[in-house]
């Protein structure tokens, strides 16, 4: 399925005064949901809004779509939903009122009804945006990034300070775009979400991307996984690393607990169980503990607050 | 909703029907807004009423409502175009609404164009009523409509760019109170209720010159007294749009 980028990001360097916010970054998005993930202050936001036609490079290429972001704009801004990290709508303006006007921009746009009941609007009636929660604010300027039926998304933290229940409904959206052949890029620093949602991550920091790939490719590097199971005291570890793959670690760490390191997938799960019945062990509380892209994250940018 | 429901099917609407919505919702956000009406309507209309039947200011030979509608009309056109635009454009950029819809279909100088059109629709809405209240209080208008039209234009687009150049560059807050600062001074100094020479022939020469003093003294010489072209006033009025609208395009930030 991979064809053309559906964004390009080529030695981009974006500078605000003497301080530089991307520093040659270089970004290949393919269709599906790619997750932009990086700590505050990474240059995530900057690099979307360079896609978005906002910010006018330094140096280096940006093409969305095949288009250039600022000097083909026209063309561009039709195919393209956006949704800022906040704000953007009439502080005068009731959530149907906005979404409807939004609507009336595009040729081809969605039911508007249909899609203020699928984001839980309904209830906001005649409510002015102001006085809407900040979660209903977040979800209408997500359906005002989708209402026009773009083929690509860029949605900046969507789900930063939402309730669980709606961190749950943007998900499940930005699951049916997918699912639809629309493309989504997303900005976020819950590593959570960037597993549940996307094909493929780009890990931004000081301006870079320091690591990319899929989340089972990234949680895969790097350090590795860990199983553990208890039996009782005094088994053979030699040979249960004779079983075991060549890169595979085993130990006895306490009596009766015993810590396998290695590349862990359902195969060496297999192997460690097999192991364990041949030689009359009962693997009590076995458990396995996979890298998160939390892990990940925080072993490639380091444990260091960011402002 | 199924399967397919967001399959993309991109594009823009047609430019007049995108142009058409946005000043529609431009105009509703307007007339929607308290504060907004209160300088748009009420204050003029105020105005008109206590100034006509009460005489605090002496405004020379004549009726007072035929020295008087011809500033209020100034007055309004101000109001909306300078005071009115400002504030709630300066408040669309600090609210991020500028910046949402530069990424959506509708070009700027469409944005652009549907907010003139907005402006002019609040003014049509408040010359009609300013109108028929002034005639109520027995206004009689002489003059060439198409010298009033002229006027009205070349203020509201002098108006326009001086607002638009405050909202672009100062933020919200600043706006805010500049603009019903400069509400205030020009409706004192601008020869919309008090006569310029009340200030000293230098004060008049010098006050003369403002946009809003060249708009109600132009209305005035022709509703009042029935002059022909006040060419003078709306070359002084030309001078302010092209001066407000160039530094706006030249100065203007959308963020």
């Amino acid at each position: 399925m991979r064809s053309e980028p559906v964004v390009q990001v080529q030695a981009l360097v974006k500078r605000y005064g003497t301080k530089t916010a991307v520093d040659g970054l270089d970004l290949a998005a393919q269709a599906g949901v790619t997750a932009v993930l990086g700590p505050n202050g990474a240059g995530k936001t900057t690099t979307v809004e360079t896609c978005e036609g906002y910010r006018k490079p330094d140096s280096g290429t940006v093409r969305v779509l095949g288009l250039d972001p600022v000097r083909q704009s026209a063309e561009l801004r039709p195919r393209i939903g956006v949704m800022l990290q906040s704000g953007g709508v009439y502080s005068g303006a009731r959530a149907d009122e906005m979404l409807r006007h939004v609507a009336r921009l595009h040729a081809h746009p969605l039911d508007v009804d249909a899609l203020i009941e699928r984001l839980g609007l309904g209830s906001c009636g005649r409510t002015g945006y102001r006085r809407l929660s900040g979660g209903q604010q977040q979800r209408l300027a997500l359906a005002m990034a989708v209402v026009g039926r773009p083929e690509l998304v860029f949605l900046d933290e969507p789900t930063a300070g939402l309730d669980p229940q709606a961190r749950r409904a943007t998900w499940d959206l930005v699951g049916d775009l997918r699912a639809d052949g629309v493309s989504v890029i997303l900005t976020t620093h819950h590593m959570e979400e960037a597993e549940q949602l996307a094909d493929d991550v780009a890990i931004i920091d000081g301006g870079r991307v320091i690591a990319q790939g899929s989340p089972e490719e990234l949680c895969k590097g790097g350090a590795e996984n860990t199983l553990r199971f208890t039996g009782r005291p005094g088994l053979d570890v030699a040979s249960l690393l004779k079983a075991l793959p060549a890169d595979c670690t085993a130990a006895e760490l306490t009596p009766g607990s015993y810590r396998v390191v290695g590349n862990v997938d359902p195969q060496l799960l297999a192997t460690v169980t097999s192991w364990c019945a041949q030689h009359g062990v009962m693997p009590d509380r076995i458990s396995v503990e996979r890298h998160t892209l939390e892990d990940v994250f925080l072993e490639l940018t380091g444990k260091e607050l960011r402002s | 909703m199924t399967v397919g429901t967001y399959t993309p099917k991109p594009g823009a609407a047609p430019l007049p029907r995108m142009i058409g919505a946005q000043a529609a919702l431009e105009t509703r956000m307007l007339l929607r807004n308290g504060e907004q009406l209160l300088l748009t309507v009420v204050i003029p209309t105020l105005l008109l009423v206590l100034f006509s039947s009460v005489d605090i200011v002496d405004t020379g030979k004549g009726r007072a409502v035929d020295f008087l509608a011809p500033g209020i009309l100034a007055l309004a056109v101000m109001s909306t175009a300078f005071t009115g635009q400002a504030i709630a454009t300066g408040f669309e950029r600090r609210y991020g609404v500028l910046k949402r819809l530069a990424s959506s279909p509708l070009p700027r100088w469409g944005l652009m164009a549907a907010k003139t059109a907005s402006v002019l629709v609040t003014e049509i809405l408040q010359v009609i009523l300013l109108t028929v209240i002034a005639f109520a209080l027995g206004w009689s208008p002489h003059g060439n409509p198409l010298a009033v039209l002229l006027l009205l234009i070349l203020g509201t687009a002098a108006f326009s760019g001086l607002g638009l150049l405050m909202a672009g560059t100062l933020k919200a807050e600043a706006t805010l109170a500049a603009a019903n600062l400069v509400f205030l001074l020009l409706l004192v100094g601008g020869g919309v209720i008090v006569p310029l020479d009340k200030f000293g022939s230098a004060g008049a020469h010098i006050l003369g010159l403002l946009p809003i003093s060249a708009l109600s003294d132009g209305l005035r010489d022709v509703l009042q007294h029935g002059a022909g072209m006040p060419w003078g006033d709306l070359g002084i009025l030309a001078g302010w749009a092209v001066v407000g609208l160039a530094a706006a395009g030249r100065f203007f930030r959308w963020e």
